[in-house]
């Protein structure tokens, strides 16, 4: 394989900038990465492409399996003899090619996989792996964006004191459900149970029942895989416990016509909401987007698209195609995208090449589905409304 | 007070199997297909009804009654495109037909859920329900469209009795069940009561799609379990057996509602499955079987 790269390294200085991007399309979240970044390149090539190379965009889809991803990584790799890989929004699927980065040398980021065991790989062999770069935020960022801003709207804002975990089984809830064990406690919430579901289960009746037994003052989420199903039956059983947490299908604007409705007074976690300028590039991003494909990106639409201009600028910085210098650079990037300023953490920090978060870097935001809009309600300078919730939600009267 | 609760969740579920499983029970003891596409014509049901309310803004029953309508349509275009050209087919064996048809309903189904998957996305799709609201029966507190299911589906099954064992047309349709040779004799064209079958059976998959949809919510991923549940309520009631159909759903639907509440819902259908593979030793017919 090695004298493969070498040949890419040696490309003649006005040939494209290939990147793949491994993602399935049938699916909300996914169908966004793809798009995002050829919008991406189309912009970059429109202002000169970098240093007079166009930035070429090449697709597969892996219907979210691994093997899929793979093959495709490969054939991106040894056929098609692309620079990067932006991969999949799927922990399982973005572990799976992770030794394959090792193996090919070949940068891969992802822009939605959330599992913090993307980056304890690259800790135990930096070497190896540290041709990938988690271009989400990892599990354990995602639990406390949303303990920090539970304890401003639930602590603080409606004096809540109890909480049940409710997460699917899946490898990005686990350090997820450990973070919010620790966290929910410090911020004042204590937990009475933590559930963990089956991504398959299709009937929520019997766990919304034995929620509501304990009669915590919020449910706090860790779904992704799951989505319309537990949030159409929650609003038809008049559940009336409020519901908190990362929620990756109600981030889809679609979110709304899928549960006909049903996800009125849903919170959860984002990078990203609309009408929200997290930097000055993002409501430009959204209205290019909506304008050329007609809907909203997913989440990883805006990481996809950051993740094309900061690679992009990496390579410009590297000098070169080779893969160990565009490392070096990307381990520099300083790029404010549409989520925030991306910063990779260091080679030394326990977790490699995971996004930083906070103010100055990705602070996160909570929204709320209200009247069929997606309003963001935390943090208070960027809010666009207060809370509020259906007439079945009892708030704060659960005990 | 979880007794009642199990009783309640339990008897919509079932009765929403006891739907779904008839018109695949149906159509087996009528035609000896069986129909691996079921989950697949399901889902199209709902997704239509799906569809409706949200690109041509139909309200509640519109957009039910449309759903109805695509899962009559997709089941009639499954019969004509895909069954009746291999049961009339002369380069295949007769024995042999059985095992084609078996396949190319199964290839069909994935194709819908390909299709469906590429056009609508995979993520999960509910229906707006027609009835909304929450109900206390004996202190649980039910939503009304879970009652609403229930009556609809003992309703449909009541007319479809009505009709099989009331009318002329159900009696030559029993009768083709019972002895299809004995039907052709009496002068009763086949064919005639294979469409019949057919038409029955979408109506039956469209209605139950659109409650489904309403109830819990389907996804394209949907397809092979919805089939494989009709599949394993058939086989334990026995194939063929409509009457075997209906205590197989409730049976099934009982031990996945006690296993959900009772152990955890991640376990919901293994105990049904074991169930199955039980009745597979001791009894292959089936409860009601008679083949």
């Amino acid at each position: 394989m090695r004298w493969r790269w070498q040949r890419s390294a040696t490309r003649k200085p006005n040939e494209p900038i290939k990147i793949g991007v491994i993602a399935e399309a049938q699916s909300v979240a996914g169908s966004s990465i793809p798009q995002a970044a050829q919008l991406a390149a189309d912009e970059i090539n429109a202002s000169g492409g970098v240093n007079g190379r166009k930035i070429e965009i090449v697709s597969y889809d892996d219907h979210s399996t691994a093997p899929e991803a793979v093959r495709a990584f490969q054939r991106a790799v040894n056929e098609d003899h692309v620079n990067a890989v932006i991969a999949s929004y799927i922990s399982e699927v973005v572990l799976a090619l992770e030794p394959w980065t090792g193996r090919l040398k070949t940068v891969m980021v992802t822009p939605g996989a959330a599992s913090d065991v993307i980056t304890e790989n690259i800790a135990k062999d930096y070497n190896h792996l540290k041709y990938t770069f988690h271009g989400y935020l990892t599990s354990t960022s995602l639990a406390e964006q949303v303990c920090a801003a539970a304890k401003d709207l639930l602590v603080t804002g409606l004096k809540m004191k109890t909480a049940v975990v409710m997460s699917e089984d899946a490898a990005w809830t686990t350090p997820l459900d450990a973070e919010y064990l620790k966290c929910l406690p410090e911020i004042g919430l204590k937990v009475l149970d933590h559930i963990r579901m089956s991504p398959d289960t299709t009937d929520f009746t019997p766990i919304f029942n034995k929620i509501e037994g304990e009669k915590p003052d919020v449910m706090v989420t860790g779904i992704s895989h799951v989505g319309v199903q537990p949030t159409v039956q929650w609003k038809q059983q008049e559940v009336p416990i409020p519901m908190i947490g990362v929620a990756s299908q109600a981030t889809n604007s679609s979110f709304w016509a899928d549960t006909n409705g049903a996800t009125e007074g849903v919170m959860y976690q984002g990078v990203s909401g609309p009408g929200v300028a997290v930097t000055s590039k993002t409501l430009p991003f959204v209205a290019a987007f909506e304008k050329r494909f007609g809907n909203t990106p997913s989440y990883c639409g805006y990481t996809a698209y950051d993740e094309v201009y900061y690679i992009a600028d990496a390579i410009k910085r590297a000098g070169s195609n080779d893969p160990d210098k565009l490392v070096d650079a990307l381990e520099k990037t300083n790029y404010v995208g549409t989520v925030g300023t991306v910063q990779f953490t260091g080679k030394d920090s326990p977790s490699p090449h995971a996004l930083k978060i906070g103010a100055g870097a990705i602070a996160g935001l909570m929204l709320q589905w209200q009247d069929g809009k997606q309003v963001n309600v935390w943090p208070a300078d960027l809010a666009k409304g207060k809370l509020k919730f259906p007439k079945f939600i009892k708030v704060g009267s659960a005990d | 007070m979880l007794f009642w609760q199990i009783l309640i969740d339990g008897f919509a579920i079932s009765s929403l199997y006891a739907l779904g499983a008839t018109g695949f029970a149906l159509i087996f003891g009528v035609s000896g297909v069986l129909n691996l596409s079921h989950g697949a014509l399901m889902v199209t049901a709902v997704v239509a009804a799906w569809a409706a309310g949200n690109d041509l803004h139909a309200g509640p029953y519109s957009g039910a009654a449309l759903g109805v309508a695509v899962g009559f349509g997709v089941s009639l275009l499954t019969y004509f495109l895909i069954v009746r050209p291999l049961q009339q087919s002369r380069k295949i064996r007769e024995e042999e037909k059985e095992i084609f048809i078996l396949t190319a309903t199964l290839l069909w189904g994935i194709m819908i859920q390909e299709l469906i998957a590429y056009l609508y996305t995979n993520n999960a799709k509910t229906v707006a329900p027609i009835v909304e609201g929450v109900v206390s029966i004996v202190g649980v507190r039910t939503p009304a469209n879970e009652i609403f299911t229930a009556i609809v589906c003992w309703l449909v099954i009541a007319v479809l009795w009505l009709l099989v064992n009331r009318t002329r047309a159900g009696k030559a349709v029993l009768a083709a069940s019972m002895n299809p040779r004995g039907v052709t004799l009496l002068g009763i064209e086949l064919s005639q009561i294979y469409v019949a079958v057919w038409a029955i059976y979408g109506v039956l998959v469209g209605i139950a799609g659109v409650l489904l949809g309403m109830f819990l919510g389907v996804s394209s991923y949907s397809v092979g379990p919805l089939t494989a549940s009709a599949f394993s309520i058939v086989v334990l009631g026995g194939l063929g057996s409509v009457s075997g159909a209906l205590i197989a759903a409730y049976v099934v639907g009982y031990l996945e509602t006690m296993t959900a509440y009772l152990i955890s819902p991640a376990y919901r259908t293994i105990p049904a499955l074991l169930l199955l593979i039980a009745v597979m030793y001791v009894r292959p017919r089936g409860l009601l079987g008679r083949r």
